[in-house]
């Protein structure tokens, strides 16, 4: 690169600079050169300390000393606090408690030291500069685009595809095979979306448990009070089953009703309903239970449920009511239930009828 | 001072590498190449360096990591948890915390730095489009930068649901309801990115491989893309004394630019040590394992899912049913909010572009005031990404400040619909305001403070013009897109500032030192540099 451009982007000729010619030159006057060959002018450069040795620059020297020197000392006490400290977390000794946070500060001394020296070594030792460069930028030269056009035409008119039509659609179609075939094994993650979307783990005749493992018998819930049950099956406390089953056991207090869509009006057993914990708007368990009101918040987004009118939403944004789980108590007096959810539970789908 | 030997031994290495490579001129080229200095080009710095510790931190975590949902009763330290079954993904997580030495510090580090490189890459995003530097030419560039944000949020969310506590968990069923409710091909999406039913036991090692591999090479290759471009394209400046649109000035690379950034890259990292180590971040022991029938009430997500939080919790309850179909509320405020939100953000370039029919291409920056319908139009965004943030927290903030909670939810709806026009309002305002100002310092000079009584008995205030006046006492300057000084002492005329930080600096050196600087700017103003102070006069070949 042998010109540059003046002010008015016009190429102006580099003088020649002859490489033995250069050696004699000053080392500043060397770099200024090869910044002119880079389309750079350094118009300012002004030492920060004229006169050398002077107080002020010794000082500045040392302030940027001292902090190399902090992280000399920062990596040594980082690697001692590591050695030293102790580490493992122990409940009867809090000793343990100062091993991060001491080696966070080390750490960042450390680095500290190291980032401040870079920098002020830069704003107080090396001179100061103002370059200017000049961009080149919008179209390239037209011989550049004209010759790089003309050698893109050429190279696809002596592959004759523009006249072999043949060639061209036989290609299109293997450019697409080819994607397909690149495509076609992801179909390995594709999976069938099956019935467990309408089903859970609850069947007729499964009991209710807690999640250590006890059975529920009425009596067992104070009135107003609520319990999160599972079915009582092998498999039942597993992640997966309760995911979709986990159900909010409610005794109602004395006096509360509650209002049941048609057809589910037996789904309770006397004071006791039950119903799905997920609730329909994300997913999240709801969980918050206000027993005087009877009604249900679930603490991620703020979706509140009417346990007493039949669990429908009446603030936030869930649309559906919780789904509810008809049990009855078998013969030995624990609650079973008498089915699976009437309809899906959890966030809706677009099958969902 | 290098001795002859090393200086010999360095030359010897030159040579070595420039007679296999031949990259004398572009390694001379990139040490030349100058940069811009202005505070609020650091912020693409701060996300470049988050995202270089986020990879030495990461591949620190990968040989501790077991992304495994295979379910085993825990018997490490934390005794709190023993014998509770849980993840193994969730199990060598608390080994990372508490029994290998110096993982909670990583651990933290990591999490700490995936907050600040999402929060970098926004505010530099900020900062890009209230100074119009997506202008022409930079257009590819703003759309890779959109995307790298957009990988990156995509990046922290993967990485944080990676523990299998009981925080992340409730994410990962969030966004799988968010999966069912797309409409049509929904619940197969779901069964493809999870493998089964809901959690199944696929989903962490698939946004484990995710997570340390795919979006971290793309975000590697698109970073090297995008700061390749800015090397190509050269840095945007702010206009000031001679800055054009056909030069960029700065300092060069090496050395001092280079040791400016490289210095900055080791305080950002210290920072970030600093808040790994003592500002404790998502302790996952205190949440306990994944388990779908618990949740704890407060439960909030990394700051960048915050305004998804937000739409979620704020919209109606909008279910729409037909024949035997269901459209899900959550579609709305997940999946078309967002998809708006981001076309709009990635498309802004081109729809401001053809709105104004600029074509040009623009190497300097603008002041925000000095495009108020931009400006305005950020800031309504901004307000409305905010009220969402808000929102996304409203159940934090209805508890510590004892607001009713339905009244959060309430004001989040109204604030959505009403604070963007009227920020828009206010800001195009406020832009107008000080385009003003800076016009009315510019005809009628600086405020002085001194008032001087005309014989007439009226009372009046000194203005100190900048420039030239005409015969009515106007200054000559006009506008130029770079600050107007507006107080004496930016004008050097109110004494000057005194050096030192505890005693003034009294030294001679220094005193003569000044006097040689104000000289040599005497001298270039003189030789005709084209050194003017803003405000300077029109140019014009502009």
């Amino acid at each position: 690169m042998t010109t540059s451009h003046d002010e008015s982007g016009v190429p102006q000729p580099h003088p020649p600079v002859d490489p033995e010619e250069l050696e004699r030159l000053p080392m500043e006057e060397r770099a200024k050169i090869a910044a002119e060959i880079d389309g750079v002018r350094i118009v300012h450069r002004r030492e920060r300390f004229p006169v050398p040795g002077t107080k002020a620059e010794r000082r500045a020297e040392r302030a940027v000393a001292a902090c190399f020197l902090l992280t000399f000392l920062g990596a040594v006490a980082f690697t001692l606090a590591y050695v030293l400290i102790p580490w493992q977390y122990d409940p009867s000794d809090s000793a343990y408690t100062w091993f991060t946070p001491v080696l966070g500060v080390t750490m960042a001394l450390a680095l500290v030291g190291f980032g401040l020296a870079a920098v002020l070594w830069a704003k107080w030792l090396i001179p100061e500069e103002e370059s200017v460069q000049e961009r080149h930028e919008g179209r390239s030269p037209e011989l550049d685009r004209r010759t790089t056009a003309a050698t893109l035409v050429d190279g696809i008119a002596i592959t004759g595809l523009p006249r072999r039509s043949l060639l061209q659609r036989t290609l299109g179609l293997s450019v697409l095979a080819l994607g397909v075939v690149a495509v076609v094994p992801l179909g390995g993650l594709i999976k069938k979306p099956r019935d467990d979307l309408f089903r859970t783990g609850w069947r007729d005749g499964v009991r209710l448990m807690t999640s250590d493992r006890r059975l529920v018998r009425p009596g067992d819930l104070q009135a107003g009070a609520i319990a999160t049950v599972f079915p009582a099956t092998q498999d039942g406390l597993t992640t997966q089953v309760v995911a979709d089953s986990v159900v909010l056991l409610i005794r109602l207090r004395p006096g509360q009703t509650a209002r049941a869509r048609p057809g589910q009006e037996d789904y309770g057993w006397q004071d006791y309903l039950a119903y799905s914990k997920i609730c329909t708007h994300a997913g999240c368990p709801a969980s918050l239970y206000e027993q005087q009101t009877g009604r249900l918040l679930c603490p991620c987004h703020q979706s509140q449920f009417d346990l007493l009118q039949d669990a429908t939403p009446v603030f936030g944004p869930a649309a559906r009511p919780l789904p509810k789980l008809a049990i009855t108590v078998d013969d030995e007096g624990y609650f079973v239930a008498r089915g699976d959810f009437p309809e899906p539970i959890g966030p809706s789908f677009w099958e969902r009828p | 001072m290098t001795t002859p030997t090393t200086a010999n031994r360095a030359e010897k290495l030159a040579d070595w590498a420039d007679s296999r490579l031949t990259i004398a001129a572009p390694t001379r080229r990139l040490l030349n190449k100058v940069f811009p200095d202005h505070w609020s080009f650091m912020m693409g710095e701060i996300a470049l360096y988050s995202f270089i510790i986020l990879l030495l931190t990461g591949t620190y975590l990968t040989f501790f990591f077991d992304p495994s949902m295979t379910e085993v009763p825990y018997d490490g330290s934390y005794s709190l948890l023993r014998g509770v079954e849980m993840s193994r993904a969730y199990d060598t997580t608390l080994n990372l915390s508490f029994d290998v030495r110096g993982g909670l510090l990583m651990r933290q580090i990591h999490h700490w730095a995936a907050l600040l490189f999402v929060a970098a890459m926004t505010v530099h995003m900020l900062r890009i489009f209230f100074t119009g530097a997506f202008r022409k030419p930079r257009e590819i560039n703003w759309l890779l930068g959109v995307t790298l944000l957009t990988l990156g949020i995509l990046e922290g969310f993967t990485g944080y649901s990676l523990p299998d506590d009981l925080l992340s968990g409730t994410g990962l069923r969030i966004a799988h309801a968010i999966m069912l409710s797309i409409p049509v091909v929904g619940t197969w999406i779901a069964y493809a990115i999870f493998g089964a039913e809901f959690p199944g036991t696929e989903i962490i090692p698939r946004f484990y491989i995710v997570h340390v591999l795919l979006i971290p090479g793309i975000i590697l290759a698109l970073i090297a893309v995008h700061v390749g471009l800015v090397v190509k394209q050269k840095h945007t400046q702010f206009p000031g004394p001679g800055r054009t649109e056909h030069n960029v000035i700065g300092e060069r690379m090496y050395p001092l630019y280079g040791a400016k950034a490289g210095g900055f890259f080791m305080l950002v990292f210290a920072v970030l040590a600093l808040l790994g180590g003592l500002f404790q971040i998502n302790p996952v022991w205190l949440y306990g394992p994944y388990n779908p029938a618990q949740v704890s009430a407060g439960t909030q997500p990394d700051w960048y899912m915050g305004f998804l939080d937000g739409s979620i919790r704020l919209f109606p309850a909008w279910e729409l049913r037909f024949w035997n179909y269901t459209i899900s509320p959550i579609l709305w405020p997940t999946v078309i909010l967002p998809g708006i939100m981001f076309t709009l953000l990635a498309l802004y370039p081109f729809i401001e572009a053809r709105l104004i029919k600029d074509r040009a291409s623009h190497n300097l920056l603008q002041r925000p005031r000095d495009v108020p319908v931009r400006t305005s139009l950020g800031a309504m965004a901004l307000t409305f990404y905010l009220v969402l943030l808000i929102s996304g927290g409203n159940d934090i903030i209805a508890n510590k400040f004892d607001i009713s909670l339905n009244a959060m939810t309430w004001w989040g709806r109204l604030s959505l619909i009403v604070l963007p026009p009227l920020a828009y309002l206010i800001t195009y305002r406020l832009c107008l305001g000080a385009e003003q100002h800076d016009r009315e310092v510019l005809e009628h000079g600086v405020e002085t403070g001194i008032i001087k009584r005309l014989p007439s008995g009226e009372f009046i205030e000194v203005h100190q013009p900048l420039g030239p006046v005409d015969e009515h006492g106007h200054g000559e300057l006009e506008y130029a897109g770079s600050p107007v000084p507006k107080k004496m002492n930016r004008l050097t005329s109110a004494g000057r500032r005194v050096r030192g930080f505890l005693a003034p600096v009294q030294d001679p050196t220094e005193v003569q030192d000044r006097s040689d600087t104000e000289r040599a700017l005497e001298e270039q103003v003189e030789s005709g540099e084209r050194r003017e102070l803003a405000g300077r006069p029109r140019d014009p070949e502009l």
